[in-house]
């Protein structure tokens, strides 16, 4: 079995936890910086990610959470002048995602995103979902059918769009547009998804319906996610990670980080004082 | 948690909650001081004076309990703050228990008084027994005010030596009421007072084990944490 207690960075999860089984990693960060042309906005972070586990990322604004999120589907690929250093290895595969001969089209296939603010396609409800599959090639109607109702149903939107599958997808609400994207991103069957503040533009009961998906969805597929609200981190996410100014400060179980946290910077950061 | 909090208001809130638990603590520290002297005296404007107090004591375990449910309601503590406020919850619970032993000892002293002089020579190791509570009492609040865990351990080490004095006492009646049977009802009321006594060092340990978890996070009831540390 995979010892994934080795890494400096990961603290040992306490002898009463009651959650008994041992993590198995599904990616991990090598001494991974990244620069946005000459300024190096993540410093050499060590970071295992746990399979089927929600790990949350927090920090000021400006840490580099987003910039690290963003480095497992190369989205900063699409912009010139960005350079990544170190590795970011995606197992059982044991692929390096930022290695030059892997093709980020492929990358994201199995890693998927979720923005801030929905953003759907101006397209039906349907063929928001159905469209990263026919990228894929898929044409048969009936199997496109299946693929988009599974990923509905996986998103907890089905019984809403059910009957208005043709409907432009602005026509839902903020909350259901979220989810939509969620759909979107989970039809490909990703191995892993990525979201990036998922909530922040949604009213508390969306969030709710958002966190219980969330807490759902990790029975099939690792998360990761980035998000301002603390008390978001602690209610959704297993494994929380601490970053300031590009770098890990601390990661841990949830639980061990918000009610004792080792570093005195996280102990700041979480309990709202001054650095 | 030496740092501020980005809210004032924040930091304000928390400090008045622990200067109110300190209060409640003096308050408390004296109730048993008197009830001991009531206990030799017989004074029954001191043991009323102890029984009245017992209000006050209720009134501000509530006012605390309130004050932390806003807290939380309001702040959602995390960390040190979050072990702070459950620290406190559990702390003023101690020192409830406390104000209500000392009125039980103000109530067994009156009864032992109304039936006329004892025939016990028990009061000088009830005092003794008392002082090393109010002691224990002190330096966990002490220990609270100072978020000092070491000065915490010292309280649980002490709790061995209040459950000797008890035993002590307990033989020394025993021997009484084996001798003189007419001692009984007065023996067994200062058994009473005795084990209000030991209870109230019970409690101070409990604040000082609140402390340890305030500092270091660590749960350390029912384990040998101290006597491993040591």
């Amino acid at each position: 079995m995979v010892n994934t207690m080795s890494s400096p960075t990961v603290l040992a999860r306490p002898a009463t936890h009651t959650d008994a089984e041992t993590p198995v990693r599904k990616a991990e960060a090598k001494d991974l910086s990244f620069y946005y042309g000459a300024f190096q906005a993540l410093k050499n972070i060590d970071m295992a990610v746990h399979e089927k586990k929600v790990t949350a990322l927090i920090g000021p604004s400006g840490c580099g959470k987003s910039t690290f999120l963003r480095c497992f589907n190369r989205m900063h690929d699409l912009y010139p002048g960005n350079r990544y250093e170190g590795e970011i290895r995606f197992y059982p595969d044991d692929t390096n995602l930022l290695g030059r001969d892997v093709d980020p089209i492929e990358v994201r296939m199995r890693i998927s995103m979720v923005f801030q603010k929905p953003n759907p396609f101006p397209k039906s409800i349907f063929e928001n979902v159905a469209y990263g599959l026919r990228v894929r090639g898929l044409r048969s109607r009936r199997a496109l059918e299946e693929k988009v109702e599974q990923a509905l149903r996986g998103a907890g939107l089905w019984d809403e769009a059910k009957d208005r599958l043709q409907d432009l997808a602005f026509n839902l609400s903020g909350g259901q547009q979220q989810r939509l994207c969620i759909a979107r991103a989970l039809a490909t069957d990703p191995e892993m998804l990525l979201f990036d503040e998922p909530t922040s533009a949604l009213d508390p009961i969306a969030t709710g319906i958002i966190e219980e998906l969330i807490h759902n969805l990790k029975n099939k597929v690792t998360i990761l996610i980035v998000t301002h609200n603390m008390q978001q981190a602690a209610r959704v996410s297993d494994y929380t990670a601490y970053m300031y100014l590009g770098e890990l400060v601390e990661f841990g179980v949830t639980d061990e980080i918000f009610i004792k946290p080792t570093k005195k910077e996280t102990e700041d950061y979480i309990t709202g004082r001054f650095g | 948690m030496a740092s501020e909090h980005l809210s004032k208001q924040y930091d304000n809130d928390l400090e008045t909650l622990r200067s109110s638990v300190l209060q409640m603590g003096g308050m408390v520290e004296s109730q048993i001081r008197s009830a001991i002297e009531a206990f030799g005296s017989g004074n029954p404007e001191l043991i009323n004076q102890v029984i009245a107090t017992e209000f006050r004591v209720d009134e501000c375990e509530v006012n605390i309990d309130n004050n932390c449910s806003h807290i939380i309601v309001k702040r959602q503590p995390a960390a040190g703050d979050l072990r702070l406020i459950m620290a406190i919850m559990k702390t003023v619970t101690d020192l409830e228990r406390i104000g209500d032993e000392a009125e039980k000892i103000a109530r067994m002293s009156k009864q032992i008084h109304e039936r006329g002089k004892a025939q016990l020579n028990s009061f000088a190791n009830i005092r003794h027994a008392a002082e090393i509570a109010v002691g224990m009492l002190r330096q966990a609040l002490d220990a609270f005010a100072r978020l000092d865990a070491g000065e915490a351990a010292k309280v649980i080490r002490k709790d061995l030596a209040i459950d000797n004095e008890f035993r002590s006492i307990l033989r020394q009646l025993i021997t009484f009421m084996m001798e003189d049977p007419r001692t009984i009802s007065t023996a067994l009321e200062v058994v009473w007072i005795a084990k209000a006594v030991e209870r109230i060092g019970d409690h101070a340990k409990n604040i000082a084990e609140e402390v340890i978890y305030i500092v270091k996070g660590t749960d350390i009831r029912h384990t040998r944490f101290v006597e491993t540390e040591q």
